[in-house]
């Protein structure tokens, strides 16, 4: 038989094939009788010895499942605590006439026919001395009508259990997260000794990110059992140790603010406190109610949030990427006073667009006829694009995506939840790796007012905006105060803020800016100034959800909302003494100014008021 | 053609012609019938005295049996040639898997087709060798050092996907079977001595790769007194129980350890060791001799074998079912580690059974196939 290497030899074949057969057969043999040998030394020679082990395997250890940390706000108001709840459960073998008893149960509690069917599929599954629930989460009045008639009912009992509750709903839904039954794959990743008692995980958020701190150290007990290993008695004990208390750096009054704030909009609101790095608001809209969670959400409701337009279950905050617009052009500006490519009152004249030479291509600004001659504080103060769309190309993209890194773009600002994401901060590398095209020149203009490749998250401007308040001090957010244990309590965010090595007169040349921008004559969110006793910077921006053609008008009236312009703004205040710096974003809210501005200054009002001596006279 | 037409025809049992027409080799078929017996036996004291469990047990049973017969059917020809295509859609499968693992970031064997969810890793375990086989055929043996390490090579694919699954167990059975391939194929010696070798050298390096509880598992075999409220919980309670049974064992529903949920895993994994503790010695030793008769005539159908694909495929699904109680049971009296093999044909839960009768369903096809038949 011929082949491609060489020649097959039938003969050859079959007789090394025989000769490994009976090799193979050997092996096997042999492998047998050393399993023999060990079962010979096992049941023979260790018998005796294994026999004791056996009658006195009497101890069982039974889990004692610790009690999770509660998590509170910063004014010590409860966000996720732990609740009793009771359930009816029976001792089959106690019962005489178990479905009698069913019947009479089901009579007096109003219990659906499946609940007893599922009673009784577990029911065999269990061994007739094991507590086997038949009726979850009892109302007081149902415990009330059976504890009235409980003498009757042997074997049938309420216990109390502790569940996790969301008191405030879906205001934080996104930050305290929610703890849901264990899966099978996280069941292995979990050390097993502690969760051997456990059956609910933190999933997302706060509940997610410090499971560990929250869970706490299960206990035991050593119980003896008898041959039928029915309990006889306890023989020691090893207490748990509940979970450590978790006291957020949010405040429930503020999220209020923002999220009431956002009601007519989807969209995000962060506030960070400046000095500190800790987050005072996390705010996504629409949230949604954590609670049904605990206890196993039914595959409709999940369907109902996952399909919804509004996509309740995300997190825009932490995970919504925005072009971030105009809000980009404070950092922007920053960037090319410390490149040293114009300086802060240096003109420039806007025609209301901006052409590169030889082209005929029209990059236009807001203003169709354009804001004639402007300066670099003006150009911020009234948010003018073709004064950036000409930094930017004196710039050139590699500088600005240097300077913007340093703020925290394209990258994670290291906030203590799971689940943050990158953003996107365009540059030559990215693009050829990415999209295996090389940059344009009309990119980097788009690049300049925040639109094109660029993203930013909301955690991120914020972050960004707490930086330059801090003259240029990076600050990584935090969501968590202090964990507080048994014996210890551990403060997060303790941190030396990093140096980004600024020019100071060119940080308050930009904050300035954004001053004007809320209190200057033609400033872009003029209407933030009324009636307040302070001074707050901002800048608005608008992030384009489709681009308009050349020579079309965008009107945002005749457009569909779904099609209509992000509103953003980011702010810092008071500028005298910065504390806060928020970033809001509407989802389809056409203008900064009017509709993200305004939740801006009521979240700052109402922290400034929370605060002692906040009042700042102008 | 005719007198053994007539002496089918005359065979006194109706039944057993009824099987050879079925394709069924019966000497197999009956060796096989013992062992699922007395599964239902061991699986009903196991199990907690339980019906339902019996029902789902021998409902698989039942699938996994009409899976033999179709496959017995096939022309190992056609097998044959379907050997490559039937690795690429197992290898694609894994690959899958491993996407939507790292989707889902956690362990993933399992692919959900929606109406089903199955492991493509199970399947892998008849691919591979068959693989390997088809391969080799199609060369001069024994094998040439090229030849071994386009074989190897073939099947390293799949054995680091399930590897990284984590499922060591199931690697290192598809890992065997493509193996014993190679040595049926006539592997040099002097190989395999250097292979052993270099696998000691490298123990180190898989260490570094192996997962925690991998490791646990490893150190907890070494020194299961270690962790025994842990970890070595398992071995610990398991070598109780099968000492305890002593030579007689305690007889049937006896066993105190799998009844007073001492032993873990008692109708699965460790079910051998219910077994020991309530049949003794003398029924581990049976049950041994019980598998060792079903492996000679595994052996015994591919040294009948005449086609070189045949033949390596035949010898490697009878040393990969060894290998598979030889894991289980040294695993469960505490020789080997603990890798997650269920003990053949015994173990409660579907998906191992299958792809064994389907393995026997292909031995009986190369038996059947290879000789003159009644139609």
């Amino acid at each position: 038989m011929d082949t491609r290497f060489g020649y097959k030899d039938p003969l050859l074949e079959g007789r090394i094939f025989l000769s490994r057969v009976v090799a193979a057969f050997v092996l096997i043999i042999v492998l047998m009788l050393g399993l023999v040998v060990r079962l010979i030394y096992l049941q023979i020679v260790g018998h005796e010895h294994y026999a004791t082990l056996s009658k006195d395997n009497r101890i069982k250890i039974a889990p004692l499942p610790p009690t999770r940390g509660i998590i509170y706000d910063r004014q010590g108001r409860m966000l996720a605590q732990n609740l009793p709840t009771y359930t009816l459960e029976l001792i089959p073998e106690r019962i005489e006439q178990i479905d009698q008893t069913l019947k009479d149960l089901q009579q007096l509690l109003n219990i659906s026919d499946e609940k007893i069917e599922l009673f009784n599929k577990q029911r065999k599954r269990n061994k007739a001395f094991t507590p086997t629930p038949l009726l979850q989460n009892l109302t007081e009045d149902e415990v009330a009508k059976f504890s009235v008639v409980r003498p009757y009912f042997p074997g049938v009992d309420v216990y109390v259990r502790l569940e996790r509750r969301y008191p405030y709903g879906e205001l934080a839904s996104h930050v305290v997260g929610y703890v849901a039954r264990i899966s099978e794959q996280e069941l292995k990743a979990l050390p097993a000794d502690e969760y051997r008692g456990t059956d609910h995980v933190g999933k997302i958020g706060i509940e997610k990110t410090y499971e560990a701190e929250l869970h706490g150290t299960a206990g035991y007990e050593e119980i003896e059992t008898n041959a039928q290993a029915r309990a006889i008695h306890t023989v020691s004990t090893t207490d748990p140790i509940a979970g450590a208390n978790i006291y957020l750096t949010l405040d429930v009054d503020l999220q209020k603010v923002a999220y009431e704030g956002l009601r007519d909009y989807n969209g995000a609101a962060v506030a960070i406190d400046i000095k500190t790095g800790g987050v005072l608001v996390f705010a996504s809209r629409p949230g949604f109610d954590p609670n049904p969670f605990v206890s196993g959400i039914s595959a409709k409701e999940y369907k109902a949030l996952q399909d919804s337009d509004d996509q309740p279950l995300y997190n825009r905050a932490l995970r919504g990427q925005y072009p971030p617009g105009s809000t980009a052009k404070p950092f922007l500006g920053l960037a090319a006073l410390e490149y040293g490519v114009t300086d802060f009152n240096h003109p420039l004249f806007c025609p209301g667009y901006y052409r590169l030479p030889n082209s005929e291509h029209k990059y236009r600004d807001w203003k169709k006829w354009g804001h004639g001659s402007v300066n670099m504080n003006e150009a911020i103060m009234q948010s003018c694009d073709v004064y950036f769309y000409d930094l930017a190309m004196a710039m050139g993209i590699d500088k600005m995506h240097d300077f913007m890194d340093k703020f925290g773009f394209g990258r994670k600002t290291g906030i203590d939840l799971v689940g943050e994401v990158d953003g996107l901060l365009p540059s030559r590398e990215w693009k050829k790796r990415f999209r295996k095209h090389a940059w344009f020149p009309g990119e980097t203009i788009i690049t300049g007012i925040g639109q094109g490749y660029m993203q930013a998250t909301p955690v991120q401007l914020a972050k960004a905006t707490a930086t330059l308040a801090n003259n240029g001090r990076e600050i990584t957010p935090h969501l968590v105060e202090k964990v507080v244990g048994k014996d210890s309590t551990d403060y997060i965010g303790d941190q030396e803020p990093k140096s980004l090595g600024l020019n100071k007169q060119n940080v308050e040349n930009i904050i300035t800016a954004m001053t004007n921008v809320v209190h200057g004559p033609r400033g872009t969110a003029g209407s933030l100034a009324k009636g307040i006793h302070y001074h707050i910077a901002g800048k608005t921006g608008t992030a384009q959800v489709f681009s308009v053609k050349q020579e079309e008008k965008y009107n945002e009236d005749a457009i569909d909302f779904k099609m209509r312009d992000h509103a953003l703004f980011v702010a810092l205040a008071p500028v005298e003494d910065p504390q806060i710096a928020v970033a809001v974003i509407a989802e389809h809210g056409g203008h900064g100014g009017t509709v993200a501005a305004p939740i801006a200054g009521d979240i700052i009002e109402a922290y400034l008021k929370s605060q002692k001596g906040g009042h700042h006279e102008r | 053609m005719k007198d053994n037409r007539a002496e089918a025809f005359d065979s006194p049992s109706l039944l057993g012609n009824l099987l050879r027409r079925l394709h069924v080799d019966i000497p197999l078929f009956l060796g096989l019938l013992m062992i699922g017996g007395l599964s239902f036996v061991i699986l009903y004291s196991a199990g907690g005295q339980e019906m339902q469990v019996l029902i789902r047990h021998a409902s698989r049973m039942g699938f996994a049996i009409a899976l033999m017969i179709l496959l017995a059917h096939i022309n190992p020809k056609q097998l044959q040639t379907l050997s490559p295509l039937f690795f690429a859609g197992c290898v694609l499968l894994l690959i899958a898997v491993a996407v939507m693992g790292q989707i889902g970031k956690g362990a993933q064997r399992w692919l959900d087709l929606g109406v089903f969810r199955f492991q493509p890793s199970e399947f892998t375990k008849l691919s591979a060798p068959m693989m390997v086989a088809w391969y080799l055929a199609e060369q001069s043996l024994p094998p040439k050092a090229k030849h071994v390490g386009i074989a190897g090579a073939l099947l390293l694919v799949p054995v680091l996907l399930i590897a990284k699954q984590p499922d060591l167990g199931t690697a290192i059975l598809v890992a065997s079977s493509g193996a014993a391939v190679l040595f049926f194929a006539g592997l040099s010696w002097w190989f395999m001595a250097g292979c052993g070798v270099i696998g000691v050298a490298l123990l180190p390096v898989l260490w570094h790769f192996m997962h925690d509880y991998q490791k646990k598992r490893v150190l907890t075999f070494i020194n299961p007194e270690a962790d025994p409220m842990g970890a070595g919980y398992h071995i610990i309670q398991s070598k109780i129980a099968i000492g305890s049974g002593g030579i007689n064992g305690r007889g049937w529903l006896g066993s105190s350890q799998a009844e007073l949920d001492f032993l873990p895993e008692s109708s699965t994994d460790f079910i051998f060791a219910v077994f020991a503790e309530e049949f003794g010695l003398f029924g581990c030793v049976s049950l041994l001799v019980l598998y060792l008769l079903v492996i000679m005539r595994c052996f015994y159908i591919a040294v009948q074998a005449h086609d070189t694909f045949n033949r390596l495929l035949a010898g490697s699904l009878s040393f990969t079912f060894f290998v598979y109680v030889f894991v289980n049971i040294g695993m469960v009296i505490g020789v080997l580690p603990v890798v997650g093999v269920p003990l053949p044909l015994v173990s409660y839960g579907g998906t191992s059974m299958v792809t064994l009768m389907a393995g026997f369903g292909i031995l009986m096809s190369i038996h059947t196939h290879g000789k003159k038949h009644p139609v």
